[in-house]
């Protein structure tokens, strides 16, 4: 019995440690640089392409139900002809400290051993408290059964499912790919490397705004632009701890950077 | 000091007849009550329902910073009016005040009604309400476990304790009337009264032992129901929603549970004792009480809900000023802000009259005000917040579909309907307890 309890205790004990989620095997982040982003939305497109995302209808779309799981928010500052446009691209966050994990009775969302926060749609009941306590508003709902008529079917990923009626869903850094990389890196008996995990929206950008790595690796890529004195993360006020990290862009006003 | 007993011309044997009568003499009225609330319930709840689980909830209005609406405002709206019933028999029970004995049994039925509507709330709400047993704590071939964390999680063992430990106080507390009950009826109903009586005699050490184990609910009772609506708070003070995350929202909610539970007491007893012809035993002396609890409830969830107020606007944050500006000065809900504030806030103080407190019509009145009042707070408190989180881009106002609004007409229907059962499968005065408190009967020969 005194075994059993000291067994259970020095399990719980690992979740207590403050940053008990840095032990994970990787840290998988993304860094978006702002000053490079110019809003085109080639990365929405991949991500719907990718994901086997339901195109929902102008109907849905008017009731702010559009699927995207990747959203370019555009943010337009003074009146005409004296306008400034802002966008930044905002997914899941797959924060450090979730408030989304905390809210599922039934763990269908939850902290996996990559640092993602992963959706298991069908353990999903659907009671929404996910998607109420996201500060970042990325969670999607399957309002209906959103059908891939034909030929549309044809072109659905076979590695990604489709998501039933009733069960909530949200970027997962296209966690196909990396198990994907991860499972050929253990074939050949390394580690994964640097730049071989590419998510959908990181592979399309054209201007090379988004970057995706291991932040736990020092040499990597993501590492490095991590450090940069124009990171911020959104809401981090919040203590979240999100894994998205932006990089202001820097305005030609001389010193002005933008936020948000 | 008279007022109390009020009843001393009544016989032992007239209690028994009387409340035995309100349970076997049934008027086409009671049919044709019984009849149309069960159609609403049918046509207003299960059959839009029904609609909803085959279509999803794209049906309804709820969209994506929107989540939550109109059902989880009934959720928290009918656990409000179960708190009042058992809280107060408890409380009134252990504080030995005469004038619970009348009322209590039916403010208990009232409980467990109304937990019960609410916990069907949480299935309509749900997308995928067939998987309903996945948030039941047992172990299962799923191999899942539940997430303790989640307040969901909490709400699910706390609103199951209230729902059993009220339904066991309730059954408790009839045993001797279904006995009495069981002794003057015939036919089936006396089958069925004969085992739910236990086999009850009245002996010295039953009486003894039902005192004891009445006791112990009535103060097991007390904590539990206090930390049901506590955590019925927590859904949405334990988010970070600007709106939802306050510290103050756990006792807000057990004192506007408590308020909105007793003006439900209130109005059910003015139609229980005209439509079953009672008035001998719940008098205006019992109206009297129940309003000077509603005074002091209207002050507490007045101070309550200024505080809130003043603590949002004090902290002067981007996101609580658009939380506080959306619900107290944009139209449409500024409009349901402030009717809730006169009906909560102000037309209860008429009772501090007690002309007022005595009048069947104000008592009424003022009643259906606090519950419509707490109605538009439970609204208000979901609709106006969730629309406004953080990124303004996402911003996106709810408003309910047809079969919301449909749904919440139906769970009248389905309230009025088990209490219309109520009372005639059970006695819904305590026939044991009006007999103390009529006190033992003066010899005067026509007894």
């Amino acid at each position: 019995m005194a075994g059993f309890l000291e067994r259970i205790t020095e399990r719980l004990n690992i979740y207590r440690e403050p940053g008990w989620y840095k032990k994970f095997d990787h840290k998988w982040t993304m860094v978006i640089d702002l000053d490079k982003c110019n809003g085109c939305g080639a990365c929405v497109l991949a991500c719907y392409a990718e994901n086997n995302i339901p195109v929902v209808g102008k109907e849905d779309c008017d009731k702010s139900r559009a699927f995207s799981w990747l959203r370019i928010e555009r943010y337009v500052e003074g009146e005409y002809p004296d306008v400034k446009v802002k966008f930044i691209p905002v997914m899941c966050q797959h924060c450090g400290k979730a408030p989304c994990e905390t809210g599922c009775p039934v763990y269908a969302t939850y902290h996996n051993q990559d640092g993602l926060n992963v959706q298991v749609y069908n353990r999903c009941v659907g009671t929404f408290t996910c998607a109420t306590y996201c500060p970042y508003d990325v969670r999607r709902f399957n309002w209906r059964t959103y059908k891939f008529e034909q030929p549309l079917d044809n072109q659905l990923n076979p590695d990604v499912t489709v998501r039933e009626m009733g069960v909530m869903e949200k970027c997962t850094f296209c966690i196909q790919r990396i198990r994907v990389a991860k499972d050929k890196a253990k074939d050949e008996g390394r580690e994964v490397q640097d730049g071989e995990i590419q998510p959908a929206c990181v592979q399309s950008c054209p201007t090379g705004a988004m970057t995706f790595g291991d932040l736990q690796d020092p040499s990597s890529k993501v590492a490095k632009l991590a450090k940069s004195p124009r990171r911020y993360r959104l809401l981090e006020e919040l203590n979240t701890d999100p894994s998205v990290i932006y990089l202001k862009r820097v305005m030609n006003d001389g010193a002005g950077t933008h936020e948000e | 000091m008279g007022q109390e007993h009020m009843k001393s011309e009544i016989s032992y044997r007239e209690v028994n007849e009387d409340v035995v009568r309100t349970m076997t003499k049934t008027g086409p009225a009671y049919y044709i009550a019984l009849i149309s609330s069960m159609l609403v319930f049918a046509g207003f709840w299960l059959l839009p329902w029904s609609y909803q689980i085959y279509q999803g909830q794209g049906v309804t209005g709820l969209q994506t910073p929107a989540f939550w609406g109109i059902y989880l405002a009934n959720f928290v709206f009918w656990i409000g009016i179960s708190h009042s019933g058992t809280l107060l028999s408890a409380i009134l029970f252990i504080t030995q005040t005469p004038w619970r004995r009348s009322i209590y049994r039916s403010a208990e039925a009232m409980t467990f009604f109304s937990v019960l509507t609410a916990a069907i709330f949480v299935f309509v709400h749900m997308g995928r309400p067939w998987n309903f047993y996945w948030t039941m704590p047992y172990p299962n071939q799923r191999q899942l476990w539940l997430n303790f964390q989640s307040p969901l999680m909490f709400d699910v063992l706390a609103i199951s304790a209230y729902m059993t430990s009220s339904v066991i106080f309730l059954y408790i507390g009839s045993i001797p009337d279904l006995a009495a009950v069981r002794d003057r009826v015939t036919g089936w109903r006396k089958e069925v009264y004969t085992v739910l009586a236990l086999g009850w005699r009245g002996t010295d050490t039953e009486w003894h032992w039902l005192n004891k184990a009445y006791t112990f609910f009535a103060v097991f009772i007390i904590p539990l129901a206090v930390s049901v609506h506590s955590i019925v708070s927590w859904d949405f003070a334990l988010s970070k929603v600007p709106g939802l995350n306050k510290t103050i929202f756990a006792p807000y909610f057990v004192v506007g549970a408590i308020y909105s539970g007793t003006a439900g007491i209130v109005t059910l007893m003015i139609i229980l004792r005209k439509a079953l012809n009672i008035e001998k035993y719940i008098t205006l002396n019992h109206f009297s009480q129940l309003g000077k609890l509603l005074v002091v409830m209207s002050l507490l969830w007045s101070y309550i809900n200024v505080l809130e107020v003043f603590t949002g606007w004090y902290a002067n944050t981007s996101f609580e000023n658009e939380a506080l500006t959306y619900r107290m000065f944009t139209p449409p809900y500024s409009y349901m802000f402030w009717i809730m504030i006169l009906c909560n806030s102000f037309m209860p103080l008429l009772l501090i009259f007690k002309k007022a407190r005595t009048s069947i019509f104000v008592a009424l009145i003022v009643s259906l005000a606090i519950n419509v009042g707490m109605w538009l707070e439970r609204y208000l408190i979901i609709a106006t917040s969730l629309p406004r989180k953080f990124l303004p881009y996402m911003w996106h106002d709810y408003s309910p579909s047809w079969i919301e609004i449909s749904t919440t007409i139906g769970s009248f229907g389905f309230f009025t309907m088990l209490f219309l059962l109520f009372v005639k499968l059970w006695p819904s005065v305590s026939i044991y307890e009006v007999k103390e408190d009529i006190g033992i009967p003066m010899k005067k020969g026509h007894h």
